[in-house]
């Protein structure tokens, strides 16, 4: 280690791959983590539902998610729905398709939570104004909603960008992968982990920081 | 002060409702004619808040009937059976019935004025200008005006539920119902939420309350209605009720709040 020769030059040649691969795990990860809050929502009324087909089936859904490795359910998407006929997916479709709806499990739980938190006396005061069912969703209990759950959106924002590595197990150029290609390259091991490292941490760092501030502007209800 | 002659607002008849074995109402008669301020008092346990639940079907009721303008409450009769109305409807019966609730409830993400205003633009359709106008124009009434962009946890008990009444009474409704909207508050924030009230049944709104203050109800009201165990056990005039209570239990409910009343004269 202590014979180690750092040379930074690999990185900069390669400045702009790690650039294009930062973007893209970022764009899955929002893309994910935005199509996981409407499947989030849907599952999370779907368990509250009197319906107990709906109930069983978010329940079997969160469930099956929860329980298997991410991984795993990459794996199944990217070469097991080919299998099925299902052929007009490429690798960052697939991915992306998979992480939503790890997404969407994790999200419908946080949702759950958050609607069954909502004191009664709010949905009250809107029937009381005459407000419809879907009205006292849409403007009284979904904005509460969203207000209790921002903090762990956040917190799966930052979940979801570092499981984007993942999606190097299938070729897709995010950052671990294209970490890899230039330490494959180059041979510069050190050089090419740490970089990726180092940005992983700082993308993570700034999403924490930018939402904390969102979090302080929607900070009205306590 | 209405009198006698005033049109019929609110006809019940026969009101029930239990929770499970416990009957709550046993066959509640009552009528407020328009522009009458109605109190309703008792013992907890009375039934009176129930009640005041089942007006704007916050609580089912299972038998009798509740009329506001002749309309039924709730539900339509068919063919001898009793049907629920859809949520649609029972919604645009509630939006003509305002309530103030014990514990405030104002929407925790919105200002004092958005508070006021969400009915008015989406229940009532108004735009948002002039809904704006209207919300400003009801703080101001309730004296608020310089609180409209406050939320509610930046306001004391007494301003939340005066922008909680300026949010009911902006809605135009035919009635407005009290639900012991002063208990929640500190003895020194009373008066304030009790003076817009007054101010309210001046102006001719008609209004149901259920109050625990005895001597505002004596002042304010134009029908008192003591309620206990799930009946009307005594309604009248506040003097006819106050001083010539009919019951023992009236006298006896009526002997706490002795010292009170005597200073009312």
């Amino acid at each position: 280690m202590l014979n180690y020769n750092f040379n930074w030059s690999v990185i900069w040649r390669n400045w702009d791959a790690f650039l294009d691969a930062l973007l893209l795990g970022l764009g899955m990860a929002v893309l994910s983590l935005l199509v996981g809050c409407i499947i989030g929502l849907l599952v999370a009324y779907a368990r509250l539902a009197q319906n107990r087909v709906l109930q069983w089936a978010a329940w079997a859904y969160v469930e099956l998610i929860r329980n298997t490795p991410l991984l795993l359910l990459v794996f199944m998407c990217y070469f097991g729905l080919p299998e099925l006929g299902i052929r007009f997916l490429d690798k960052v479709e697939s991915f992306v398709l998979t992480l939503s709806l790890y997404a969407g499990a994790y999200m419908a739980e946080v949702f759950r939570a958050g609607l069954s938190s909502i004191p009664r006396q709010y949905v009250e005061a809107a029937k009381a104004i005459g407000m419809r069912p879907w009205q006292r969703q849409r403007w009284v209990v979904l904005p509460v909603m969203f207000r209790i759950t921002l903090p762990s959106l956040s917190n799966n924002l930052i979940s979801l960008f570092k499981d984007t590595s993942l999606a190097a197990a299938i070729a897709v150029p995010e950052l671990t992968f294209t970490a890899r290609q230039v330490n494959a390259n180059t041979f510069r091991v050190m050089e090419a982990w740490l970089t990726a490292t180092a940005l992983y941490l700082v993308t993570c760092y700034a999403i924490a920081l930018a939402l904390r501030a969102v979090e302080r502007r929607y900070a009205s209800i306590r | 002060m209405a009198t006698s002659k005033a049109a019929l607002l609110l006809q019940a008849r026969g009101v029930t409702k239990s929770f499970g074995d416990l009957e709550i109402l046993k066959g509640i008669d009552l009528d407020v004619r328009q522009g009458q301020v109605v109190a309703l008092i008792g013992a907890s346990g009375s039934g009176k808040t129930t009640f005041l639940r089942c007006i704007n079907l916050l609580e089912e009721y299972e038998r009798g009937e509740i009329r506001l303008d002749g309309e039924q409450i709730g539900y339509r009769v068919e063919s001898r059976e009793r049907r629920r109305l859809s949520e649609a409807q029972v919604s645009a019966q509630r939006a003509r019935i305002g309530m103030v609730f014990q514990s405030f409830n104002l929407f925790p993400h919105m200002s004092a004025e958005q508070n006021v205003m969400l009915g008015l633009t989406k229940v009532r359709g108004k735009p948002k200008v002039e809904a704006q106008e209207i919300a400003r124009h009801w703080l101001d009434r309730v004296g608020l005006a310089d609180r409209r962009d406050h939320y509610p946890y930046q306001l004391s008990g007494g301003q939340q539920q005066r922008v909680a009444i300026a949010r009911a009474v902006a809605m135009e409704p035919r009635l407005l119902l009290f639900d012991e909207v002063t208990s929640a508050l500190d003895p020194e924030l009373v008066a304030e939420v009790l003076a817009v009230m007054q101010d309210l049944a001046r102006s001719g709104m008609t209004m149901l309350l259920v109050s625990h203050e005895m001597l505002f109800v004596r002042q304010v009201a134009d029908h008192v209605v003591f309620m206990d165990g799930g009946v009307v056990a005594q309604a009248g005039a506040p003097a006819e009720v106050f001083e010539r209570p009919a019951t023992p239990r009236l006298r006896q409910f009526l002997g706490r709040f002795h010292g009170i009343l005597t200073g009312a004269g």
